[in-house]
C-alpha cells in the first residue's frame, strides 16, 4: 500500500482551490453588486485585502528567510507612488491595460528599490539589517517628501499629496491580486528554492556550509517581497486616490510586522488571518480606535512574551490536506492514519 | 566666520543630546545585545514629566529636572524586569521585537493620556548669552554642552573605577563567566538600564531646553538619530556613543547651515548606511568574530 487513498493529484489540489476562491469572488461580487454588502464594508473588504498582500510579503522576508526588515513600508510606498504617477499619466489607456501595468509598474519599481537596498542590507545581519532596511525606508519617505524641488517639476507633491490619482482598486482586482500573490509564494515555499530559504532561516552558516547560495537566496526573497510590497502599494493608491508620505512612515512598517508576528512568522494561514483580524477590528470598533494602538503594542509584546511563535507557529492550512485525512477515513476502516503534517 | 562658529556651537548642542541618548543605546547593546528601540520613548515620557512637574504643577524647574531623570530611571528598570528579563534565553528577534512593541506602547500611551498636540514646555534654565568671535551662544547651549560632558566623565568614572562598573564590563564581555565569577547578572543588567534611562532622562531635560515642546512621538526621531549616532561611533562602546554624538550634531548643523534642512533626516540617514557598508563596528567598536 504504497499510495494511499488519501493522495489527491496535485493538479486536482489546485483545481478545487481555484474554484473555492472563484466561488467566493463570485459570491461577495454579487453580494457587493446587489448592495447586500454595503460600500463602508467594501472599502473595509479591499483594505484587508490590500493588507493581507502587505503581510504575506513581509512574512516572506521575516517568517520564511528569518531577517528583520523594518522598511516594508517605504517599498509600499515607492510601488504606490510609481503606479500612481502612471496611471494618472495614462488615463487615455483603456482600463483593462492600464490597471495590471500599473500594478507590474508599481511591483517593478519597487522590487528594483527592494535589489538596491537588498544587496548591501543582506551582507549584514539581524539587528544591523534591521537598522539598515529602518534607515532606507526613512530614506525614502524623505526623498519622496523633498525630491519635487530637486527636479524643479512636480512629481510627487511632496507634502501637499498627490491627488487625483483614478480609483482603480475593486473588489475583484484586489483578491485577484491576493490570490496570485498567495499561490505564487506558496509554490515558491514548496519548491527548490523554497526550502533553501528555510534552510537559511534555521541555519545560514550550515546552509552555506551544503552549498546553498545563501546571498542568491536572501537577495530573492527579499526583492519579491519588495515586488508584492509595490503591488500592494499599487492597490492602496487606486484604492485612496491621495498619497502623501507620512502615511509610509515607520509606523506603518511595524503595523505589518505585527501582523506578521502575531499570525506567526512563517505561517501564510497566520499572515491572512491577523491581516483581516487587525484591519476588520478596529473598523468594526470604531468607537474604541484611540485605544487600538495602544492594544495592538500590548498584543505584541505579551505574543512575545508567551508564544513567540506567534498564534499560529509555523502551522500552514491546507485544504487539499485536510480534504485527504476526510478522504483516507470513508473507504476503509484499516487504512492506516493520515501520518502528520508530510506534504508541507 | 560668525555664522560658522555659531553653527558649531549648535551643532555640539544638539550633539550633546544625541551623545546623552546614544550611550543609553550602547551600554544596553553593549550588555544584553538589545537594540533597546524604546530608549527614545523614554526621553518622551521624561519631557512629559518635566512638563507636568513644570507647568502643570507649577514647582521650580529644578524639582520637574530631578523628577524627570528619576521617573525615566524607574520607567527604564520597569520596563527591563517587565518585557525584557523574561526573554532573557529567547531568540535575539524576538527581543528585538518586544523593544519595538514596548516603544510603540509608550508612544501610543501618551498619545491617549497626554493628546496628540504638543505641549510647550516653560522655560527652565535662563541667562545671559555669551558673544564669543562675533556670534552670539545661547545660555542654554552652554549649559547644555557643559551638563553633558560632565554626566560623560562622570559616567566614564562610573565604569572605570567603581566596583559597579567593573561588574558591567565583566557581564558585557561573557555574561556565563560573569555569574561563576560570582557577579549579580540581573542586577548588573538592571543597573545598566537604570543608568541609560537616567542619562536619557538628564537629555530628555536638555532637549526640551532647546526646542521647548513635549510631543508623543518627539522621542522617536530623536531616538532613531541618538541610534545612529551609536552606530557611527561603534555600538557597545561607550567613548564611541560621545563621538558619535557630537559627529551627528555638527553633521546636521552644517547641513541645515548650506540650506539643505529639509534634507537633514536623510543625510543622518545616508550616513548610517555608509557607516554600516564601509565599516559596520563603528569607529570605536570590537570586532566579534562569528563562532559556529
Amino acid at each position: 500500500m504504497i499510495k494511499q487513498a488519501r493522495d489527491i493529484p496535485t493538479p486536482v489540489k489546485y483545481l478545487i482551490n481555484l474554484a473555492l476562491f472563484i466561488i467566493f469572488l463570485v459570491v461577495v461580487n454579487s453580494m457587493i453588486a446587489s448592495k447586500t454588502i454595503s460600500g463602508y464594508y467594501t472599502k473595509v473588504i479591499m483594505l484587508i485585502g490590500i493588507n493581507i498582500i502587505l503581510a504575506v510579503s513581509l512574512n516572506l522576508a521575516t517568517g520564511y528567510l528569518g531577517q528583520l526588515p523594518l522598511g516594508h513600508a517605504g517599498f509600499m510606498a515607492v510601488g504606490a507612488y510609481s503606479s500612481a504617477i502612471f496611471m494618472k499619466a495614462a488615463s487615455a489607456l483603456p482600463m483593462f491595460i492600464a490597471l495590471p501595468l500599473g500594478l507590474m509598474i508599481g511591483g517593478t519599481v519597487a522590487g528594483i528599490f527592494g535589489f538596491i537596498i537588498g544587496i548591501p542590507a543582506l551582507r549584514l545581519r539581524g539587528d544591523y539589517l534591521a537598522i539598515i532596511t529602518l534607515g532606507f525606508g526613512e530614506i525614502i519617505r524623505v526623498i519622496l517628501l523633498n525630491i519635487d524641488s530637486v527636479l524643479g517639476f512636480n512629481l510627487t507633491y511632496g507634502a501637499a499629496s498627490l491627488k487625483n490619482i483614478p480609483k482603480t482598486t475593486t473588489f475583484l482586482g484586489t483578491f485577484i491580486c491576493v490570490f496570485i500573490v498567495c499561490y505564487v509564494i506558496h509554490t515558491m515555499m514548496k519548491s527548490r528554492h523554497g526550502r533553501a530559504i528555510l534552510s537559511i532561516r534555521e541555519n545560514e552558516i550550515a546552509a552555506e556550509s551544503c552549498g546553498i547560495k545563501t546571498t542568491y537566496y536572501k537577495t530573492m526573497a527579499f526583492v519579491m517581497s519588495a515586488f508584492f510590497a509595490g503591488v500592494a502599494g499599487s492597490l492602496y493608491a487606486g484604492y485612496l486616490g491621495i498619497l502623501n508620505p507620512s502615511n509610509f512612515g515607520f509606523m506603518k512598517s511595524i503595523e505589518i510586522l505585527v501582523m506578521v508576528v502575531l499570525g506567526g512568522m512563517g505561517s501564510m494561514i497566520g499572515s491572512v488571518i491577523s491581516a483581516t483580524v487587525l484591519t476588520a477590528l478596529p473598523e468594526l470598533l470604531r468607537a474604541f480606535a484611540d485605544y487600538r494602538m495602544v492594544a495592538y503594542s500590548l498584543l505584541l509584546i505579551a505574543v512575545m512574551i508567551f508564544k513567540p511563535s506567534g498564534l499560529m507557529g509555523t502551522y500552514d492550512f491546507s485544504l487539499s490536506r485536510l480534504l485527504g485525512k476526510g478522504l483516507s477515513r470513508l473507504p476503509a476502516r484499516n487504512a492506516s492514519p493520515a501520518r502528520k503534517g508530510d506534504d508541507r | 566666520m560668525s555664522t560658522v562658529i555659531s553653527q558649531i556651537f549648535n551643532g555640539l548642542q544638539s550633539g550633546s543630546v544625541y551623545a546623552l541618548v546614544a550611550l543609553g543605546y550602547s551600554m544596553v547593546y553593549g550588555i544584553i545585545m538589545l537594540l533597546n528601540f524604546a530608549h527614545g520613548d523614554i526621553i518622551m515620557v521624561g519631557a512629559y514629566v518635566a512638563w507636568i512637574m513644570i507647568a502643570k504643577a507649577g514647582l521650580p524647574p529644578a524639582v520637574g529636572v530631578v523628577a524627570a531623570v528619576v521617573g525615566c530611571t524607574l520607567l527604564g528598570i520597569t520596563i527591563e524586569k517587565v518585557a525584557y528579563a523574561p526573554l532573557r534565553k529567547s531568540p535575539r528577534l524576538s527581543l528585538l521585537i518586544t523593544a519595538i512593541g514596548i516603544s510603540f506602547f509608550l508612544e501610543n500611551l501618551a498619545q491617549l493620556v497626554m493628546g496628540a498636540g504638543a505641549k510647550s514646555m516653560p522655560e527652565i534654565v535662563s541667562g545671559p548669552g555669551l558673544s564669543f568671535a562675533g556670534a552670539n551662544i545661547s545660555f542654554v547651549a552652554m549649559v547644555t554642552i557643559v551638563v553633558a560632558v560632565i554626566s560623560m566623565v562622570l559616567l566614564t568614572i562610573l565604569v572605570q573605577r567603581t566596583k559597579m562598573g567593573k561588574a558591567m564590563r565583566a557581564v558585557s564581555e561573557d555574561m556565563d563567566s560573569a555569574r561563576l565569577m560570582g557577579i549579580s547578572v540581573n542586577r548588573t543588567i538592571s543597573f545598566t538600564f537604570a543608568l541609560g534611562s537616567a542619562l536619557a532622562g538628564i537629555g530628555a531635560v536638555l532637549y526640551s531646553c532647546a526646542y521647548p515642546q513635549a510631543s508623543p512621538t518627539m522621542g522617536s526621531m530623536l531616538g532613531l538619530k541618538a541610534f545612529v549616532a551609536a552606530v557611527l561611533g561603534g555600538i557597545g562602546s561607550i567613548p564611541g556613543a560621545m563621538i558619535g554624538g557630537f559627529a551627528i550634531g555638527l553633521l546636521e548643523a552644517f547641513v541645515s547651515a548650506v540650506g539643505l534642512s529639509v534634507w537633514k533626516e536623510g543625510a543622518v540617514f545616508a550616513i548610517l548606511i555608509l557607516v554600516l557598508l564601509i565599516k559596520p563596528t563603528g569607529i570605536m567598536g570590537r570586532v566579534i568574530t562569528e563562532k559556529v
